[in-house]
């Protein structure tokens, strides 16, 4: 293990060209590399003195190896002091609060005071700030008349002075700043929050500049054998040419003029150096034409050291592959190719007890043919720890040798249990632990029914797998993290995974209305199930042979002692319920585990709010919910062949009555629409209260409209019963809605932007084939035609219109609530429940004194209810409770 | 000033009180910790500066809780940080 030292205390402060110097190893000079023979040239940027990177030579420093030297700094001597881009705002704040001429602070000893206060006053920790501090005031111990500080970005200062009434900007080189910089008291630095024995501010000002070990800027060798250089080391042969050039003229007295050019192009070059996005400063750019990575980049944001590198973790025992369904398959199995099962091991340690298994794993060797062979296992490591890699050639000699203490690293096999996750992992649920079924095909597979908590679908969908490799890890992610017990979602408490699409449809089409099965089909319906003999037929038919209900079928699936009533998703509302006589046999009863009436659809077992699914987790427990789901699933997928289900092109066709209906409807409506028009026109519009007329007249219009677009619905709605697929699946609640089915027969109806009818485009109207202010339906987006008509080109634009917002408003949404998760995850991250039921931080500090504050894990209750009184209760009575 | 707003008849804030020495220390014994490990409330928040809470009083809140019903929290007086 690591040395068990404690970091007591860290230093921030900065550099002062003393310890530059100190730490540096070499001085460099020249901006060349390696020579012709690729030799590094003593004094340049590759200096040996450095520390190395090609194998072979030895660091001139320590005399170590290219392994194991950790590099040197160096350092340039800068011609003439350049400012440190990242503190600019500390240069500017001081140069405004300090003196021009002696710099001391622009305050009276007695104005700091009551500010900052004595030591162990009420204010002790307080700083003096820039607002403090009045501007253009006189200095208070020099009487020197103080100036306006200019900052221009990214790194000029200047000074600004009245001359005939005209105002002068006077340019601070970085010398000067220095100068006024060192003179600052340290008295006064420490009542501006500057701890001058670690950060004495003239040290923002480089005069000598650190050059990074070799190590940190490794150069690489092209496939040509040519050397490309690291950003860093391009941007410091850039810094020595200038300051080389520099000092040259300085030395041969060139004109000021062409100093300060230098002067500025020395100080743009450690600029980009330091920070290569600073705001007004061209980016330094490759030969190529791409921005130059240099020390900033290196750290900042998502890809940073901090982030990407320190943070970020990769792993190994991992594979990724696309998913697909199979419904046949239990929710807690996953499918998994015989390619990536053969590629990915698990150690298992030799011992007496398995000594022959192990060997036999060993002589099956690391290929395994086909999905049925026995798995054979890839590494046996030796006791020393020596890896040996598993070969044709290898396996009996190896398998000679094991012996207890040896660990075989075994490839997977089926009923292992393996962590699966798809990313975005937002939740919990978004890794869950499966067991392995090895598989023909390159694809993972997985019950449709677990899509919901990873918010998979099969469209080109990809997922990662774990392999545990610790007994410990294995019975954690058994115990904590397998599907079976995550169900329940802890965000409703209410079930997550359950029935979805066709599994809804299916056994809404198995248990809609009473039906009778012979025994043939009932045999095929449950062929899949686990079930012991069928119940009593329900009846003989003319022939004598037996037939069975399809409530009977379904209730093969349900628990012996399940009561409940509820309400399916077909249900109207009526004023009335009729229950049991029910028109659309949407009065779900079960008494003691036999479907009495009703249609099971999404709420019976659809993932959220599946109640038959929610209430056997209550009364039977994980297991028996996962079984029931697994029924369910297989079940539902077999009504749902049994009858077959398609949509096509003519499921939305209706009769000429009702085309003649819808139009009629829509006549009618536009004509109100222009009627209202009139009438606003006309003055005559009453105003609602606090709305304009224009406001009032909008209302009234989309209002009319709304209503004829239901209308369309209706009459399309009257036309398409039971027998049309998309109505099957918006009844009972599998996909789509009845909203749909109207946009598709009837009308498309009103597009918006914003909630409000297409208001923008060409001066005064929408399109230029309409007239100017005309406020007409159709030429603010009112869509007659449905999809199945087709859109005119006016109304296909202004589809478009609409149909953006949404796009763009999903865009918008997924990366605001991207950045408030991390930022909550980043906040919560290390918080847990203590055994006293508190909520702490690792220190133990207290966050909540009890969690939630009735100590309930919303994962383990009835929708936040710690107790479901009215399942109870209506088990008991098995009746209804209100 | 103009009229003064008594915060603690407002409906939204919860009853506040100021502990007693002994409480406090029941309640750190209750919980195993040290004053420093309760959470924490500014000297100048308005509902402490009306029961007149100072810097290392512990303060209870009794809230109506939407999951238990009712609620006690206990906070440590601070002193607000400059900025």
């Amino acid at each position: 293990m690591t040395s068990p030292k404690r970091v007591g205390r860290i230093e921030f402060g900065l550099f002062s060209p003393k310890e530059i110097r100190k730490m540096s190893v070499r001085k460099i000079i020249w901006a060349d590399t390696y020579d012709d023979d690729g030799f590094p040239y003593p004094q340049g940027l590759m200096d040996l003195n450095l520390g190395v990177i090609d194998p072979g030579l030895r660091c001139k420093t320590c005399d170590q190896k290219a392994a194991d030297c950790p590099g040197h700094f160096g350092h340039i001597e800068l011609a003439k002091p350049v400012i440190h881009v990242g503190y600019t705002r500390l240069i500017r704040k001081l140069l405004r609060v300090t003196c021009r001429s002696c710099s001391r602070l622009l305050m009276t000893s007695e104005e700091v005071e009551k500010i900052i206060g004595h030591e162990d006053s009420e204010l002790a920790g307080e700083i003096v700030s820039e607002k403090d501090i009045k501007k253009e005031r006189v200095c208070p111990h020099c009487g020197e008349q103080q100036l306006k500080i200019n900052f221009e970005k990214p790194t000029t200062f200047s000074e600004v002075f009245v001359e005939d009434g005209r105002k002068v900007e006077h340019k601070l080189t970085p010398a000067d700043i220095r100068a006024r910089l060192e003179r600052i008291p340290d008295d006064d630095l420490r009542a501006l929050g500057v701890n001058p024995d670690v950060a004495r501010p003239e040290w923002t000002i480089l005069t000598v500049l650190p050059v990074p070990p070799v190590t940190m800027r490794p150069s690489i060798i092209l496939e040509n054998g040519q050397r490309s250089e690291d950003d860093l080391t391009h941007k410091l042969v850039d810094i020595i040419r200038i300051n080389q050039r520099f000092k040259e003229n300085q030395d041969a007295g060139a004109p000021q003029l062409i100093i300060e050019d230098l002067w500025e192009l020395l100080q743009y070059h450690v600029t980009t150096y330091l920070d290569n996005e600073v705001a007004g400063c061209p980016p330094a750019r490759h030969r190529s034409g791409r921005p130059l990575k240099t020390l900033s980049q290196r750290l900042k944001g998502k890809e940073g050291r901090f982030r990407g590198s320190l943070s970020g973790k990769r792993v190994n025992f991992s594979a990724r592959t696309v998913i697909s369904p199979d419904p046949n398959l239990s929710i807690g199995e996953v499918g998994i190719p015989l390619a990536i099962a053969n590629e990915m091991t698990l150690p298992i340690r030799v011992t007496q007890f398995n000594l022959e298994e192990m060997r036999q794993y060993i002589l099956n060797g690391p290929e395994r043919p086909t999905i049925r062979s026995p798995c054979g296992a890839n590494y046996a490591i030796r006791p020393d720890n020596r890896r040996m890699r598993l070969s044709e050639a290898n396996l009996e000699t190896v398998a000679e040798m094991i012996e207890p203490g040896w660990t075989v690293e075994r490839q997977l096999k089926d009923n292992d249990i393996v962590l699966f996750n798809r990313q975005p992992s937002l939740h919990r649920m978004s890794i869950m632990a499966h067991r392995v079924v090895v598989m023909d095909g390159k694809t993972f597979r997985l019950n449709p029914a677990v899509c919901p908590p990873y918010n998979a679908d099969f469209d080109g969908d990809e997922m990662n797998l774990h392999i545990p490799q610790t007994e410990e890890a294995r019975a954690e992610a058994e115990i904590l993290v397998s599907v079976s017990s995550n169900i329940l979602s802890p965000r409703t408490g209410g079930p997550i995974i359950g029935g979805i699409h066709d599994h809804i449809s299916g056994i809404f089409l198995l248990t809609h209305t009473v039906r009778h099965f012979s025994k043939e089909e009932t045999l095929y319906l449950t062929q899949h199930l686990d079930i012991e003999h069928l119940p009593e037929p329900d009846r003989m038919d003319e022939n004598g042979n037996p037939l069975w209900t399809n409530k009977q079928v379904f209730s093969l699936v349900l628990p012996d002692d399940l009561n409940m009533v509820f309400k399916a998703s077909s249900c109207q509302n009526c004023e009335t319920c009729r229950r049991e006589m029910c028109e659309n046999d949407a009065f779900v009863r079960i008494i003691n585990g036999n479907l009495i009436s009703g249609t099971i659809d999404k709420k019976g077992i659809g993932a959220f709010d599946g109640q038959i699914l929610h209430r056997i987790i209550r009364q039977h427990g994980m297991k028996r919910a996962a079984r029931f789901i697994d029924d369910v699933t297989k079940l539902s997928i077999r009504g749902i062949m049994l009858e077959g289900f398609s949509f096509g092109i003519d499921d939305e066709d209706l009769t000429r009555t009702e085309y003649g209906q819808i139009d009629e409807v829509l006549n009618t409506a536009i004509s109100d629409v222009d009627r209202r028009i009139k009438i606003y026109n006309e003055g005559q519009l009453e105003p609602m209260p606090g709305r304009t007329l224009e406001e009032t007249l909008e209302m009234q219009i989309m209002q009319v409209l709304g209503k004829a677009r239901d209308r369309t619905g209706e009459i399309a709605g009257r036309h398409l019963g039971m027998d049309n697929s998309a109505v099957v699946m918006a009844v009972s609640g599998a996909r789509g809605s009845m909203l749909n089915l109207t946009q598709m027969a009837g009308c498309l109806g009103q597009q918006s932007v914003r909630g409000e009818r297409i208001m923008r485009g060409y001066e005064d109207r929408t399109l230029p084939h309409f007239r100017r202010n005309e406020r007409g339906a159709e030429a603010h987006g009112f869509i007659t035609n449905s999809y199945k008509s087709g859109l005119s080109p006016t109304e296909f634009f202004f589809h478009a219109i609409g149909g953006r917002e949404g796009l763009v408003d999903t865009a918008v949404r997924t990366s605001q609530s991207g950045y408030l998760q991390r930022r909550m995850i980043n906040a919560l991250q290390d918080l847990k429940v203590a055994y006293d039921g508190t909520v702490r931080t690792t220190g133990g500090r207290i966050i909540q004194f009890r969690y939630g504050e009735d100590g309930t894990d919303p994962g383990r209750s009835s929708y936040g209810a710690p107790v479901d009184v009215k399942g109870i209760v209506e088990s008991v009575l098995k009746e209804e409770v209100k | 000033m103009g009229t003064s707003l008594d915060v603690l008849n407002h409906e939204m804030v919860p009853d506040h009180q100021i502990m007693g020495e002994e409480e406090v220390a029941d309640l750190l014994a209750t919980y195993h910790i040290t004053l420093e490990q309760l959470p924490k409330i500014y000297h100048d928040d308005p509902a402490v500066k009306t029961i007149g809470g100072e810097v290392g009083n512990v303060i209870r809140i009794i809230r109506d809780s939407r999951t238990a019903g009712r609620a006690e929290a206990y906070r440590l007086v601070v002193k607000r940080p400059k900025k």
